[in-house]
C-alpha cells in the first residue's frame, strides 16, 4: 500500500482534495498526509477523465483518428495534431517530401499554439495564487490567437488542420497582416505580465523556493519540457531532435537552474518570447507553394480530379472506406509540446489502421513528480505546485 | 515596500481603464464569423432542377469519426440512387469536417450557423428536410 494512506502517529492526518476542487485544472484526486500544515506524504491520482482514445485508435484509418489528436491537450490542439501526423508521416517514409510551405505553416501553428497554451498557464497559475487581473489580460491576448486560428481551419478549439501530408487548406487571405499585428503587440504585453508578477512580493512570496526538484530527479522521473528546463536540463527537442524547419530558425531555449515554482515560470515566460521570434522569421522566410504533398496513395486528390477521372474515384472510395495501407513497422516520433514531449509510438501491421498506438503524454509523466515537489512544503504550495506543472487532463487520462 | 508592487501593478490596470472594451455584448452584438466556419451541415441542391445533390454513395458515414451520420437510400425510377433519409446527430459530431472533405459529388458544406443548443438530446439528430433548409449568410 501507498505509504501516504497510512496514518504512523496521531498527529498525522489523511486529506483528500478534489476531485472536484477548482485549483486542480480539471479532475485531479489528490490525497495528503498531513502534520500540521506540513505535507508528509502524497498521491496523485489519475484517470477520471478516461476516454480511452488509445483502443479507439485501433479501430480508425489514420485519418479518422486525426480529429481526435485534438481531444488530447486541448489547450494547444495544433501542436497534438502536428505530433500525430510526424509520427504517421514518419512510418510512410515521407517525412521529407512535405512541401516547405506547408513545413512553415505547420511551425507558425505549433508556435502560435505554444503561445496560447503557455497564456492559460499564466492565467489559471496566477488566478490560483491570487492574481486576476493577469488572468483577463492573457485571455485577451489568447482570443486573439485562436481568432487567428479560426480564420485558418474554421473551429476555435479542436482544429483538425495539419494533416497527413501538409495542412488542411492555405492560408486565408489577411491572415499574415494579423499575425504581422500580433507579433509586434506581443512583446509589449509579455512586459506588461513581467510588470504585474515578476517583481511582486506576494509573487515571490508563493513561488520561490516552492515545489522544488533536482536536476537528477527531473531526469530520473522523466518529465519534460518547460519544467525540466526549470531545473536546469537543457533540453528542447525543437534543438536537439530537429524535425520541420527548427533547424533553419535562429531562437534560444531558456533554461533556469533553481528547480522552483519560479524558475519555471521564468522559463516559461522566456519561452513565449521565443515563440514569437520564431513567427517573426517564419513570416520573412515563408515562401509559396503547394501546402500538400502530391501523393495520391496517401492523401486525398483534389475534387476536380475525383470527379472527373474514374480510376482515381475508384482509389478515392478505398482510402476513405479501407484507409491507405501502411507499411509494416514501428516507429515513435515524439514533438515539443507546450508541455512538454508528446510521443506517438505507432505499431503497424500493413493494415490501414494502426494495430497499437500509444501516446508519451507529457502531462502524465509531469504529474507523477508531484509528490517530490510537494513534500516538506505546506498545504497552499500545492496549488503553485499544480500550476506551475500546467497538466492538462485531456492528455493524461487520454 | 508593498506598496510599490502595487503601484507598479495598477499603473497597468490603470493604463487599460480608459481603452476600449474588448469584450462582445454577445446576444446583442454578434463577432463575424470567417468564411471557413466549421459549423451546422447542409446538404446542397443543384440551383436548376432543385434536386438534391448527395447520391448516397455512403462516404461520409464511412469516415465519421463518431459514427454519427446515417443514411437511408431508396433507388428512382431511372435507377439513380439518393438518400431517402439522412440524419447527422450533432450530439455526437466532433466538427471536424471529415465527411465535407470526403464527399465526391459536393453534395455537403458547413455553415456558419453556430447557436446549436437545444433543450433535449433528441432535436440534436437532425434530419434530411432540416439539413436542406439550413440558411447560412452565403446562400
Ligand atoms: S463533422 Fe466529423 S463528426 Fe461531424 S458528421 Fe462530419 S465527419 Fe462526422
Ligand atoms: S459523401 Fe456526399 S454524396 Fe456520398 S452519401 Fe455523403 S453526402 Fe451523399
Amino acid at each position: 500500500m501507498n505509504e501516504a494512506y497510512v496514518v504512523n502517529n496521531e498527529r498525522e492526518v489523511i486529506l483528500n482534495v478534489g476531485p472536484q476542487h477548482p485549483a486542480t485544472h480539471g479532475v485531479l484526486r489528490y490525497v495528503v498526509k498531513l502534520d500540521g500544515e506540513r505535507i508528509v506524504d502524497s498521491d496523485p491520482q489519475v484517470g477520471f477523465l478516461h476516454r480511452g482514445i488509445e483502443k479507439l485508435a485501433e479501430y480508425m484509418t489514420y485519418h479518422q483518428f486525426n480529429p481526435y489528436t485534438d481531444r488530447l491537450d486541448y489547450l494547444a490542439s495544433m501542436n497534438n495534431n502536428l505530433a500525430y501526423v510526424m509520427a504517421v508521416e514518419k512510418l510512410l517514409g515521407i517525412t521529407d517530401q512535405i512541401p516547405e510551405r506547408a513545413q512553415y505553416i505547420r511551425v507558425i501553428m505549433a508556435e502560435l499554439g505554444r503561445i496560447a497554451s503557455h497564456l492559460v498557464w499564466l492565467a489559471t497559475h496566477a488566478l490560483d495564487i491570487g492574481a486576476m487581473t493577469v488572468f483577463l489580460y492573457s485571455f485577451r491576448e489568447r482570443e486573439y490567437i485562436i481568432d487567428m486560428f479560426e480564420m485558418a481551419c474554421g473551429n476555435r478549439l479542436t482544429y483538425n488542420y495539419i494533416r497527413i501530408g501538409g495542412v488542411a487548406r492555405d492560408l486565408p487571405d489577411g491572415f499574415m497582416d494579423r499575425l504581422k499585428e500580433f507579433t509586434k503587440l506581443f512583446y509589449g504585453k509579455v512586459k506588461e505580465y513581467h510588470q504585474l508578477l515578476t517583481k511582486n512580493r506576494i509573487w515571490l512570496k508563493r513561488t520561490k523556493d516552492v515545489g522544488y526538484i533536482s536536476k537528477e530527479d527531473a531526469i530520473n522521473y522523466g518529465i519534460a519540457g518547460p519544467c525540466t528546463r526549470g531545473s536546469g536540463v537543457d533540453w528542447d527537442l525543437r534543438r536537439d531532435m530537429p524535425y520541420l524547419v527548427y533547424p533553419e530558425l535562429n531562437f534560444e531555449i531558456p533554461v533556469y537552474d533553481e528547480g522552483d515554482v519560479y524558475a519555471r515560470y521564468l522559463v516559461r515566460m522566456d519561452e513565449m518570447v521565443q515563440s514569437n521570434r520564431i513567427l517573426e522569421q517564419c513570416i520573412e522566410k515563408i515562401p509559396d507553394g503547394p501546402v500538400m504533398i502530391d501523393e495520391p496513395r496517401y492523401v486525398w486528390e483534389p475534387k476536380e480530379r475525383i470527379m472527373m477521372n474514374n480510376y482515381a474515384l475508384m482509389k478515392h472510395f478505398v482510402k476513405v472506406v479501407k484507409g491507405f495501407k501502411a507499411p509494416p513497422g514501428e516507429v515513435y516520433f515524439g514533438a515539443e509540446n507546450p508541455k512538454g514531449e508528446l510521443g506517438f509510438y505507432i505499431y503497424s501491421t500493413g493494415e490501414g489502421k494502426p494495430y497499437r498506438l500509444k501516446i508519451r503524454a507529457p502531462s502524465f509523466i509531469n504529474i507523477s513528480a508531484m509528490p517530490k515537489m510537494v513534500k516538506g512544503g505546506l498545504i497552499a504550495d500545492i496549488i503553485s505546485v499544480i500550476g506551475s506543472l500546467d497538466f492538462v487532463f485531456g492528455e493524461c487520462d487520454r | 515596500m508593498l506598496f510599490n508592487d502595487l503601484r507598479k501593478g495598477l499603473a497597468v490596470t490603470i493604463k487599460y481603464l480608459f481603452t476600449h472594451a474588448v469584450t462582445c455584448q454577445y446576444p446583442d452584438e454578434r463577432l463575424e464569423v470567417p468564411e471557413r466556419a466549421r459549423w451546422l451541415h447542409k446538404l446542397e441542391t443543384f440551383e436548376d432542377s432543385g434536386k438534391i445533390k448527395c447520391i448516397d454513395c455512403g462516404l461520409c458515414e464511412r469516415i465519421c469519426p463518431s459514427k454519427c451520420i446515417k443514411i437511408t437510400p431508396v433507388e428512382n425510377e431511372d435507377h439513380t440512387k439518393n438518400a431517402a433519409q439522412y440524419e447527422i446527430d450533432l450530439g455526437r459530431c466532433l466538427f471536424c469536417g471529415l465527411c465535407v472533405e470526403v464527399c465526391p459529388e459536393l453534395a455537403l458544406s458547413m455553415t456558419d450557423k453556430y447557436e446549436l443548443a437545444e433543450y433535449d438530446r433528441e432535436k440534436f439528430v437532425y434530419t434530411k428536410e432540416q439539413l436542406l433548409n439550413v440558411k447560412s449568410k452565403e446562400g
